[in-house]
């Protein structure tokens, strides 16, 4: 038997599937930007010279390290709503999941690359004067970042990736709009080989860049 | 006129956790002393140096830089630290690592006004301003630009004098500054040291080279089990020392000289 492809029957729903692409794309950067900015105050706070700000970041990220994303995101949306006097959309259930999923798994990120600075680099910042928060901000930082900057390109493709999760519960992301349109058309290879296109297209160059900026940012090393 | 003493150190200890690194040392340095710190191994005296800008926190005894005694007392208990102190007091004591610890992600130039610009708030055109001056004062003043990665041993270490002498410091701490190099450039950096040494600095060295310590420094001390052993002028401490530890050292120092 031999399989006929038809693309055509997809490409009558590309509107549905641009929307999907976009809510996609939105939900991503709100978990990129979200996850990485409390991935680093975590990672921070895990490696702070306060023990009340130590322990507490220790405890987040093994809570959402060693959940999964899936259930989280179930948990905000349908157990959420019953605890607090409010329901949340999707897109914030999903969001809030894979937000707190990543920056559990980024805060370790930082903290491994934060630790593997030689201590001579602190002790040469204290010895002209600088306090520890601009330490960090100034020597530490900029230099852990460069060593962590393949693990975080790693992270942000596990986010991207991650997005699809939030179909689950009827967010309208691309993958969403995709399964709508294999079953109407009973053409779920084409529908999600488009998906999975889709996926591959954005993200590609996107890596590549990192590898350009990974290069860049070795100069004085 | 008696001045006072620049730093005057009293009843200094360190622990860490059961190992009692020094066990109790007094001493006055004074303007313009150039004191050389002499030791084996597991003397003490890299700990000590490092007590002295706070690298290492004291377990007990008081240290008073120009008349302040720093820190706070507790009874019953070991002074306390604050941050804000000892940023300042770290401003007036500059100090010079064995393994240079510049900054790799940064420029010369930058590596030198980083103090100036964010400990000491001052602007980009003073602070670099300051920075050729001193980067001129140990000779690389063609390499403001480069990065860190691009120098020798040698002009790493003077990159970090440079570092230490731009924010201006009234006490020079050097800890083994010559001991990561290579031989041959061993001198580049001690010609530096002997420089300021000779400006009238007031600072204080660890090192194995006696040679320096000898022509350099109008004291030496010499330091073996957490104390003070012997201290004198170095024709004193050098050419006629005498404990016997003193002599001990000396000897193994000397047992290839011709």
């Amino acid at each position: 038997m031999e399989y006929v492809w038809d693309f055509g029957s997809v490409w009558e729903y590309r509107a549905a599937l641009w929307v999907g692409l976009i809510n996609t794309l939105r939900i991503f950067a709100i978990c990129l930007v979200a996850g990485l900015s409390l991935g680093l105050a975590i990672g921070l706070a895990r490696y702070s010279v306060r023990r009340w700000l130590r322990w507490p970041a220790a405890c987040f990220i093994e809570l959402f390290r060693n959940t999964p994303v899936l259930v989280q995101i179930f948990w905000f949306y349908f157990a959420f709503p019953i605890l607090a006097p409010f329901e949340i959309s999707a897109l914030m259930a999903a969001a809030l999941g894979i937000t707190l999923n990543s920056a559990a798994f980024s805060a370790e990120i930082f903290r491994g690359g934060i630790q593997t600075i030689d201590p001579g680099q602190w002790e040469a910042g204290r010895a002209i004067g600088m306090r520890h928060r601009e330490i960090m901000a100034r020597i530490i930082l900029p230099q852990a970042v460069r060593r962590m900057l393949p693990a975080l390109t790693n992270r942000g493709i596990e986010i991207f990736k991650m997005t699809t999760l939030a179909s689950a519960i009827a967010y309208a992301d691309v993958l969403h709009q995709a399964r709508l349109i294999a079953s109407v058309n009973f053409n779920p290879i084409e529908a999600y080989t488009v998906v999975a296109i889709a996926f591959f297209v954005i993200l590609y160059p996107i890596v590549r860049a990192t590898y350009v900026l990974e290069r860049r940012l070795a100069k004085g090393d | 006129m008696t001045q006072q003493p620049t730093l005057t150190i009293r009843g200094l200890h360190k622990s860490f956790g059961d190992n009692h690194v020094l066990r109790g040392i007094d001493l006055d340095v004074n303007q313009g002393d150039c004191i050389a710190i002499l030791g084996a191994s597991g003397s003490g005296k890299s700990t000590f140096l490092r007590c002295l800008n706070f690298m290492e926190i004291p377990s007990d005894g008081e240290i008073t830089h120009a008349g302040k005694t720093i820190g706070t007392a507790r009874t019953g208990k070991s002074r306390v630290y604050p941050e804000s102190e000892l940023t300042k007091v770290r401003q007036k004591v500059g100090m010079v690592f064995q393994q240079f610890n510049l900054f790799p992600h940064m420029t010369v130039l930058g590596n030198i006004t980083e103090g100036l610009r964010t400990v000491q708030r001052m602007d980009k055109a003073s602070a670099e301003t300051r920075a050729h001056a001193e980067l001129a004062r140990v000779g690389l003043a063609e390499k403001a630009e480069e990065y860190p990665s691009r120098l020798s041993g040698g002009q790493k270490q003077r990159v970090a004098i440079a570092r230490a002498l731009a924010l201006a410091p009234d006490l020079m701490l050097f800890d083994e500054p010559t001991s990561a190099l290579d031989p041959e450039l061993v001198s580049e950096v001690l010609n530096v040291i002997r420089g300021i040494a000779d400006e009238g600095r007031t600072m204080l060295l660890v090192t194995h080279e006696v040679g320096f310590a000898y022509h350099v420094a109008n004291r030496v001390i010499f330091m073996a089990d957490g104390i003070i052993q012997e201290e004198g002028p170095p024709e004193q401490v050098l050419k006629n020392p005498q404990n016997p530890k003193t002599q001990a050292f000396l000897a193994r120092h000397k047992q290839f000289e011709f």
